[in-house]
Order: structure tokens, then sequence, then C-alpha cells
């Protein structure tokens, strides 16, 4: 009745399957998880070698949500039409991405934006680590089975949004970050809204903690899954949460500042193995709830420093790069977001190539799942908290 | 209440099937009810208002108008499926599950079927099911299906256990499996019921079976079987329309049949828990029942928003390892508290 892989004509050796480089023994089976599965978090395909309900192997399959970003950026006629197209890279922390791709043009147009600006570009920047981590946060409780965190995380992510929307308009693709400066100001509610965001979200982390993060069912299921030590995270080039919660302290906001983040004073939470081993599903999961704690820090240390000024007066009447090359990158919610930018001299970009944290982190979980069980793959997979718009461009 | 009927229509045939489908008149309106009801404590539990709209005061319609659409849906048989088993399941898992309210007594004049060991014919009728949900996920020839059907065997056999021996106690303390005569036995006030007695044994015994009874239904935190975010839908993946109403139909059914054992051994079934206060006619004897029910009802629905689920190994761990020892515990207690007690 079931049709494997390996079903073949009598007489013919048993097909190799392409990926796990021999053909399948007698007791397992291949069983294919996705690209419309509830937990593989968009149109990821994993192929699942099982024996039973233990995962002998996993087998990522990419690119149903390829959309040739780096391609299309040859053709944009100038720089600033990039910026809509690095929105829909992790289009949940969608100002992230324009965040480090305007970073990279600044530098190699050699602009000084002003101090407002730059202010700004930091509190949408954490604002954008909130919404993505409340998101990573809330499906990885739907993942386990628990439905009722998912809902706070998205009433809280909500509070962000109006924020983000009474200032440029969009909730979910900005377009906000130009190169210089930025779209809009702000409006003069704006310092209030935020220090309100931060008095009503402390607590509500706590109410997150109480409900899921220290549920013991929650625990017995994150705790030593899917444990990634750190030197074998820093193989695969893990980077944000995947690496932290292995217990190496990177980030590249103390790590290699860039922008005005040396001027806040932040903790970087690492993964310390406190329910289980170092670097397992809780840690990472744990990781992101502090950072939330911290961005929250950031916001009102910039919040309260805010500047005046005018956010547009630094952008550029026309772009044309110098021919040359950059590569800079910035700490997303996933983790390293790095845009490798060569100009030829004209108004349109020569090559853009990303590196995407997601895809990278994405790597590591064939490692993390083999000898786990079908309920831990789905674990796993959340933890590492990818978006397929990033991982496939 | 058989006899009443077979004076009053004088025809076996008849009065049997009348009796055979009286339950119904209590399954059907409690399913829809209560799939409503579901959806409005989720969403109230979750900062959401649920339906609000269908039938006008807070949505109450939304269910009837939800089966309204099964029953008008195409029909879908997988091409790979095996046909006749396929079809077969949903009426297997409903016979199992819609079988054990023969035996639950209602009211003090009405139980279905009056038999001398009702408790044993619901623990061993109720195994059913899990026939049925080995056949729908077997005969959907879809692996996540198959991996569904196979956690539930496995989950529901386990679960048994703890679930058996937990009655167990309770029979051990009253020495008979009538439910009627067990209800009889707890009439008079709140401390008459039989989970304050041999305090805290049948307490413990009470919420082993609760626990167990989770995991019998499917409901989390041991809702594996039927795990969204791993196995899609469980065994019920392939299944649309009427079929799939009707397993969702025999789950609710499931449900309640499962408080409605807790309420008769732990919490006086159909007896006031104020002693004679509000009780003696049948319609009271009902509306205490029903509303027990329903409370635990509630319980199992408030669990199922709150908590996570088990991994399919933790899950065997809490049966076999954590309930299974401690209900033996507490028969040992209960027998040397008998034997002490020279009853």
């Amino acid at each position: 009745m079931e049709v494997t892989l390996t079903d073949v004509e009598p007489g013919r050796r048993p097909a190799t399957i392409p990926g796990l480089g021999r053909p399948l023994r007698a007791e397992e089976m291949v069983i294919s998880m996705g690209p419309q599965h509830p937990s593989t978090h968009g149109v990821l395909r994993l192929e699942l070698v099982v024996d039973g309900e233990i995962v002998v192997d996993v087998i990522p399959h990419i690119g149903y949500l390829h959309r040739c970003f780096e391609k299309h950026c040859e053709h944009m006629s100038n720089y600033q039409q990039v910026i809509p197209y690095a929105d829909r890279m992790d289009y949940v922390a969608a100002m992230s991405n324009e965040f480090g791709y305007v970073v990279a043009m600044e530098k190699m147009l050699k602009i000084q934006v002003p101090e407002r600006v730059e202010y700004i570009r930091v509190i949408m920047a954490e604002f954008s680590r909130i919404i993505s981590h409340l998101i990573a946060i809330g499906t990885y409780g739907l993942d386990i089975g628990a439905f009722t965190p998912f809902l706070y995380c998205m009433r809280d992510r909500e509070h962000v949004l109006d924020i983000i929307e009474e200032t440029c308009g969009a909730r979910l693709l900005y377009n906000y970050m130009w190169i210089g400066g930025l779209s809009h100001d702000v409006k003069p509610s704006f310092q209030k809204q935020v220090s309100e965001f931060c008095t009503y979200f402390r607590p509500k982390i706590k109410e997150l903690n109480d409900l899921l993060s220290y549920n013991k069912i929650f625990i017995e299921r994150t705790a030593n899954v899917g444990v990634l030590p750190g030197d074998v995270a820093i193989n695969y080039g893990a980077s944000g949460p995947v690496l932290r919660g292995s217990g190496v302290k990177w980030d590249l906001r103390k790590n290699d500042p860039y922008s005005i983040y040396d001027r806040f004073s932040f903790d970087i939470p690492v993964g310390q193995g406190l329910k289980g081993k170092v670097g397992d599903c809780w840690d990472r999961y744990m990781v992101r709830v502090h950072e939330m704690e911290q961005s929250t820090n950031i916001i009102e240390q910039a919040v309260a420093q805010l500047p005046e000024g005018d956010v547009q007066s630094a952008i550029p009447k026309r772009i044309r790069p110098e021919a040359g090359e950059i590569y800079v990158r910035t700490e997303t919610p996933k983790g390293d977001l790095g845009y490798y930018i060569v100009s030829d001299g004209t108004a349109s970009p020569f090559r853009i190539k990303v590196r995407p944290p997601c895809f990278i982190n994405l790597s590591a979980l064939p490692a993390m799942c083999r000898g786990a069980m079908i309920a831990d793959v789905v674990a796993i997979l959340g933890s590492i908290d990818i978006v397929l718009g990033e991982v496939d461009r | 209440m058989k006899t009443f009927l077979l004076e009053l229509l004088n025809n076996e045939v008849l009065v049997y099937t009348l009796m055979a489908i009286m339950p119904l008149i209590w399954v059907i309106p409690f399913a829809l009810f209560a799939v409503w009801w579901e959806r409005k404590i989720s969403a109230h539990m979750q900062d959401r208002l649920g339906p609000m709209y269908t039938g006008g005061w807070h949505g109450w319609s939304q269910t009837i108008a939800d089966i309204a659409k099964l029953i008008q849906k195409e029909d879908i048989i997988p091409t790979a499926a095996d046909k006749k088993l396929f079809m077969l399941a949903p009426y297997v898992v409903f016979t199992g599950s819609y079988a054990a309210y023969a035996a639950i007594p209602f009211a003090a004049s009405y139980v279905g079927s009056e038999i001398n060991i009702g408790l044993f014919y619901i623990i061993s009728i109720s195994s059913l099911v899990v026939v049925g949900l080995l056949m729908a996920g077997w005969a959907s020839n879809n692996k996540w299906s198959l991996f569904g059907a196979l956690r539930s065997a496995a989950q529901i056999v386990s679960y048994e256990v703890p679930v058996a021996l937990s009655l167990l106690a309770v029979v051990m303390v009253v020495g008979t499996f009538d439910l009627q005569e067990i209800n009889h036995l707890q009439t008079g006030p709140v401390w008459n019921w039989l989970v304050f007695q041999k305090f805290p044994l049948l307490l413990f015994a009470c919420l082993i079976y609760i626990v167990a009874s989770l995991a019998e239904v499917n409901r989390t935190p041991f809702d594996l079987p039927e795990a969204e975010s791993e196995l899609v839908g469980g065994y019920h993946t392939e299944y649309g329309g009427m079929r799939f109403a009707l397993l969702f139909l025999s789950e609710y059914a499931n449900m309640f049949a499962v408080s409605a054992i807790a309420v008769s051994l732990f919490f006086g079934g159909w007896n006031s828990p104020f002693g004679d206060f509000l009780s003696g006619h049948w319609l009271l004897d009902l509306f205490w029942f029903l509303s027990k029910g329903m409370a635990l009802i509630f319980v199992q629905m408030w669990l199922r928003w709150t908590l996570p689920r088990l991994r399919v190994d933790q899950l065997m761990y809490v049966g076999w390892k954590v309930l299974v020892p401690f209900s033996f515990a507490i028969i040992l207690g209960i027998g040397v508290w008998v034997l002490a007690a020279g009853q």
C-alpha cells in the first residue's frame, strides 16, 4: 500500500535516496513534511527518513518562495528601489532588513545621517526585533501545542504595529528607512506612545514566562532537545539567537557596533543550559525572551535621548556611488544579515548579494534532528525561527 | 423507563429502538453546544470574542451553520484509500462512544440499560473507539494519518489501564459494578460523594481518572493523535464533510461519556449536593447530572487552552510509570483499609 521512494520493480536494486546517500532499510520510511505542513513556518519541505517515530535523517528542500531578490536588484533603475524588496525578505522584521541595506549604502556613499535619524532607526530596529521575537515565541508555543500564548503575543505585537503604522503608514512592509534618512518623521506623540508601550510590555513578558516558558510540560518538550553545542554552531555559521542559545556571546550590536548601538547599555543574553544542556531548544527560546527585555531597555534609552532635527536633510539627490564594493553586516532578529553590494559607478546596482541568517541557521537543522522524534523536529525547527521569505529570497 | 414504555406501547422492538436513540436527544444538542462553548471559552481565554454574528446573540448558531455546511460538502474519498474501511471507520468510532451511553444513569429513573455490570460494560465498549481510529488511519493510506492512528491506539490502550484501576478502587469501596446502585449510595449531602470517602485515597483515584480520561478522549495535553502542529490532522486528515463531522461528534460524545463516568463514580451522579433539597424529581436529577458533567467538560476545555502537548515517549512515561503505580498504591491502600475496617 505504502508507496515510498524505494518501491522499484522486482529484480532491481532499491534506489538510493538523494540526500541520504543510501537505499532505505526495511524498517525506515520517507515521510514528506511540508511544504503545506502547518508547522514548517511557511513553504519549507522536509523529507524525513523515519524509523517509527524516530527521525533517522532530515533532508530540507527549499526554494518554494524564491523570488529572485538578488537578480531583481541588478535591474533596478536606482539604489533606492531595492529597499521595498529588502522588506520582503524577512517580512516579520522588515525594518531590520532595510536598516542593514541603508547602513551599507550610506557607508558606500560616505553619508553622515542626522542624529535624529539614527535614534529613530535604532528604535524601529529594536521594535522589529520585538515583533519578530513575539512571532517566533508565539508560533513556537503553537508548535509545542499551546495555542493561547500565540494570541497573547499577537495582541502585544499589535501595540508595536500601531506605533509603526502611525509613523509610516504600513504595518508589515514599510519602505521607511531611506538612504540618508527616513520617509517620514515620527509623530509628536511618538515619545509618549513608545514609553507607554515599554511600561505595558514588561509585565507581559512576565506573563508569558508564567504561562509558557516555565511550564513543566513546555520544559519537558524543549530542554535537552535539539542540542547544538557552541563549536558546532560556529562551524555551521549560525548566528543570532541560535548561536547565542548555544552559549556563544556574539552580537554585532556589541562586537561590531554599527549606527549608534555603542551609546546604549544592554546585555547580550546567552543560553546557560538552565533546564538542560547548553544549546537546547529551551535555551534558544529563552534567549529570545530575554532579548525582548533588552530591546525594551534600548528603546527606552533611545526615546529618552531622541534629539530634534530634520530626518530628510541628508538624503542625496541622486545616488551614484563610485565603482567599488562593500560588505556590511547588521544584527537582525534572526542573526547576522550581510549585504555585499558591488557598484560599477552607474545609478543601478551591479550586484547585491545577501547573507541571510535564516538560510544559514537552517543548515544546522539536520545535525540537530538526527535521532530525535517527529514531534522534536517541529520543536527544533520552531526554535531556529526561520522565515522562508529570507531563506529563499 | 423501559417498563413504562413497554406498558405504554406494548411493542418490544419499538421500545428498544426508542431506548437506543434516546441518548441522541442529549448527545447531538450537547455536541453542537459544546463546540460553540469551546470556541467561546477559548476566545475569552485568548482575548478574542469568538463567533459573534451567526444567529444573532453571541453567534449561538455557529455550529449549526457549520454542520449545515459539512452536510453539503462533496464526499471525498482519496483514490488510494481502502474505500470500505474508510467509509466504515467514522461509524465504528461513533458506535464505540455512543454505546457507552447505554449504561450511563442520567437520573434515578432513567438508565438506558439496567445491567448490573454497567461500569464494566462502559470500560470495555469504549475500547471499540480505538478500532475505529485505527481503521480510519490505515484506510486513509496517508502516512500522517497512520501515525495518528498508531499513536492513538498506543495511547488509549495504555491509558485504559490507569482508568480501569482507578475505577476499580471505587468498586472496591462500594462493592458493585452497577452504576445506578453506586449513585444511590451517594445520596445525601456533599460529603457522601465517593470522592470524599476513604479520604484521601479516592480523591487521588479521582485525579488519576481525570488525567487518564483526558488521554482516553485525546484532549490536550494528551492530544497527540490529532496533534495539528505535528501530524496535520492525525487520523482524520483525509476526512471531510459528514464523515469528519461524525468523527468530531463522537469525540465530543466521548468527552461527555468520560465526564459522566467521573460524575457517577466520584461526584454523586444525579444526586443533589444539598441532600434532600432540590432533589427527588427526575428533572432535578437530570439537571444535577448534566451540570456536573458540563463542569467537568469545562475543566477539559480549560486545560486544553492552557497546556502544551506532551511528546509520545513522555506520554507513555506518564501513563506507565506515574499513573499505573499510583493507582496500584491506591488499590493496595483501599484494600488494607477495607480489611482493617472489617467490612
